[in-house]
């Protein structure tokens, strides 16, 4: 059981990545959701502000080594003529979608996930702990760093459907 | 350290401006619409799509991401500068920018940009 170069890489960008992300993800939001007055003492804001902002910058992170990666290191060999997987799911016209509408939409989409991830993280370490008292701020940033979770996880269920139906060797 | 703590509490509630943060948004909501032009541009335009292709391994994806990447950074600190003091109304820039993301977003889909592809 031995795994080449390229499906390690393709671990890194996929799952080690994938992983991190998701878990900053899920921490981020629980800190935005329970940054709110009542809930918390000075010194809980303080604790929780702190903690919101290494999750955000690590899912901004994340967010950016995987579309490095994913973009310079693993696309290259999908798309490498003659046998690279773009060329295997195109030979077949029941798996050229995946080619076709997958990873045309997926290798562009990610890109948009560290944006928004980034300003988010920007915003939590500019604000800091009065972020507390601005509830609308509070909420939009939950939406943003919520649409750059769904967009980022588009783009990484096509990577895994098309990784089933053609994995890059 | 409790004291620190609270001591720096009180500094970061005091109010700050909004400009850097707008800025912050709008970079990302540009970033991701260039993105989505280059696209577009790359599927209608052959010329375009080989001038984008800064690296033969990776293809002309390689000018849409560093050109989407130059543009939101760029754009980022331009108007980190001109936004600096400044107390930008925050709920117009989020609106502005889910407009901006939202058509990077549709220009981006293959669906759609395919509709600009020369027939052959």
């Amino acid at each position: 059981m031995e795994l080449t170069s390229r499906e390690w890489w393709g671990i890194i960008h996929g799952m080690v990545l994938g992983a991190a992300f998701l878990i900053a993800f899920a921490g981020g939001l629980a800190g935005f959701y329970s940054l709110r007055p009542g809930l918390l003492t000075e010194a809980g804001i303080a604790e929780r502000t702190k903690r919101l902002k290494i999750g955000t910058w690590v899912m901004a992170a994340a967010a950016w080594l995987t579309v490095f990666t994913g973009t310079w290191i693993v696309y290259p060999w999908y798309r490498a003529e003659p046998d690279g997987a773009k060329f295997q799911l195109l030979a077949d016209p029941s798996t050229a979608d995946w080619h076709e509408f997958g990873m045309e939409w997926k290798e562009h989409i990610a890109w948009i996930s560290p944006l928004l991830a980034t300003a988010v993280a920007f915003t939590v370490t500019y604000y800091g702990v009065s972020l507390i008292r601005q509830d609308r701020t509070r909420k939009v940033l939950m939406i943003t760093f919520t649409a750059a979770f769904l967009v980022a996880a588009v783009a990484g269920a096509l990577g895994a459907f098309i990784t089933k139906a053609a994995p890059v060797r | 350290m409790t004291d620190m703590m609270q001591r720096d509490a009180s500094a970061d509630a005091r109010e700050r401006p909004s400009g850097p943060v707008a800025a912050a948004f709008y970079a990302a909501g540009i970033g991701s619409l260039v993105l989505g032009i280059l696209t577009t541009l790359a599927e209608a335009s052959t010329g375009i799509k080989d001038a984008l292709q800064l690296s033969d391994s990776v293809g002309p994806l390689s000018g849409k991401t560093i050109g989407a990447a130059v543009a939101w950074l760029v754009s980022w600190v331009l108007l980190h500068t001109a936004f600096k003091g400044k107390d930008p109304d925050l709920r117009k820039v989020f609106v502005w920018t889910a407009v901006l993301v939202g058509v990077g977003f549709l220009l981006t889909f293959p669906t759609f940009f395919l509709m600009f592809a020369p027939e052959g």
